[in-house]
């Protein structure tokens, strides 16, 4: 038995799937960004997945940009969310159509 | 025993990757986001299994760090600063999840066949050119390092000024009026 690059990938597109299901179903905005890290999450995953396909150390390179942006992502998002509630008092996405959304 | 010996490694990928799944499924299926989090935290920790399994022990504990130190305490702050008792959800899912649901399965169905029916060729042909640098065996971390301050030292520096300006921005949104 064997484990290969298809494996991988093939368990990157089940988390970007149900991160996806996740942005697009889920009313409470904290969930959403947690969502955001999955898909970002299966990304990574096939980055490693091909650097050890190909033996090359770009992916590892490309998933540490990744990990990096995932952080700026994570603290921008939940700064916007903390303003959110200072003017709905509410998570829910719905509840924020200023931008008739 | 000898099964265990011989196909340890698969043994341990579907271990992790079904435990990664199980708390993603979770993640965006339980009421609470606090326990949401927790779940969050056992998927973040078994893509780091996951990235061991591959080689990439430097990107696993960078995973292990930033998203299980840094990423999960800043949301546990935030849910505990937030989501009152009062705020309890009605619906926790949009009405069309069903039909993303459908969707999404669709979709992993689409990439397994595509992934399944690609030949992707022998994996690591060359695995000296992982450790190997400049005739010095060198092991992932001094590998990765020699990679990124040497190739991506641009790509390295203009990620630090992302933070820097993720940080300032996040600063400036949470701030009181």
């Amino acid at each position: 038995m064997d484990i290969g690059t298809a494996h991988y990938l093939v368990l990157s597109a089940i988390l970007f799937a149900i991160g996806m299901l996740g942005i697009v179903t889920r009313r409470n905005m904290i969930v959403v960004l947690m969502s955001i890290e999955l898909v970002l999450n299966s990304v990574n995953l096939n980055l490693i997945a091909f650097s050890y396909q190909f033996s090359d150390l770009t992916g590892q390179i490309m998933a540490v940009f990744t990990i990096a942006v995932a952080a700026g992502e994570a603290a921008v998002g939940l700064g916007i969310l903390v303003a959110l509630f200072r003017l709905r008092s509410t998570t829910e996405l719905d509840r924020a159509m200023e931008l008739k959304g | 025993m000898d099964f265990l010996v011989t196909n340890g490694l698969a043994l341990l990928f579907y271990l992790f990757a079904f435990l990664a799944v199980g708390a993603a499924v979770l993640v965006i299926t339980l009421r609470n986001p606090m326990y949401s989090a927790i779940s969050l935290l056992v998927t973040f920790l078994s893509v780091a299994a996951l990235f061991v399994l591959r080689n990439a022990e430097f990107v696993a504990m960078v995973q292990i760090f930033v998203y299980g130190g840094g990423i999960m305490v800043l949301f546990l702050f935030v849910i505990m600063l937030v989501n009152l008792h009062r705020l309890r959800e009605i619906q926790i899912l949009g009405e069309q999840w069903p039909l993303a649901a459908v969707i999404a399965i669709l979709f992993i169905a689409l990439i397994a066949f595509v992934v399944f029916t690609t030949s992707f060729g022998p994996v690591n042909p060359i695995p000296e050119r992982l450790v190997d640098v400049e005739g010095e065996a060198l092991g992932n971390v001094q590998a990765v390092a020699w990679s990124l301050y040497r190739e991506y030292l641009l790509p390295f520096e203009i990620a630090s000024l992302f933070l820097l300006v993720a940080m300032i921005g996040a600063v400036v949104l949470a701030r009181k009026e």
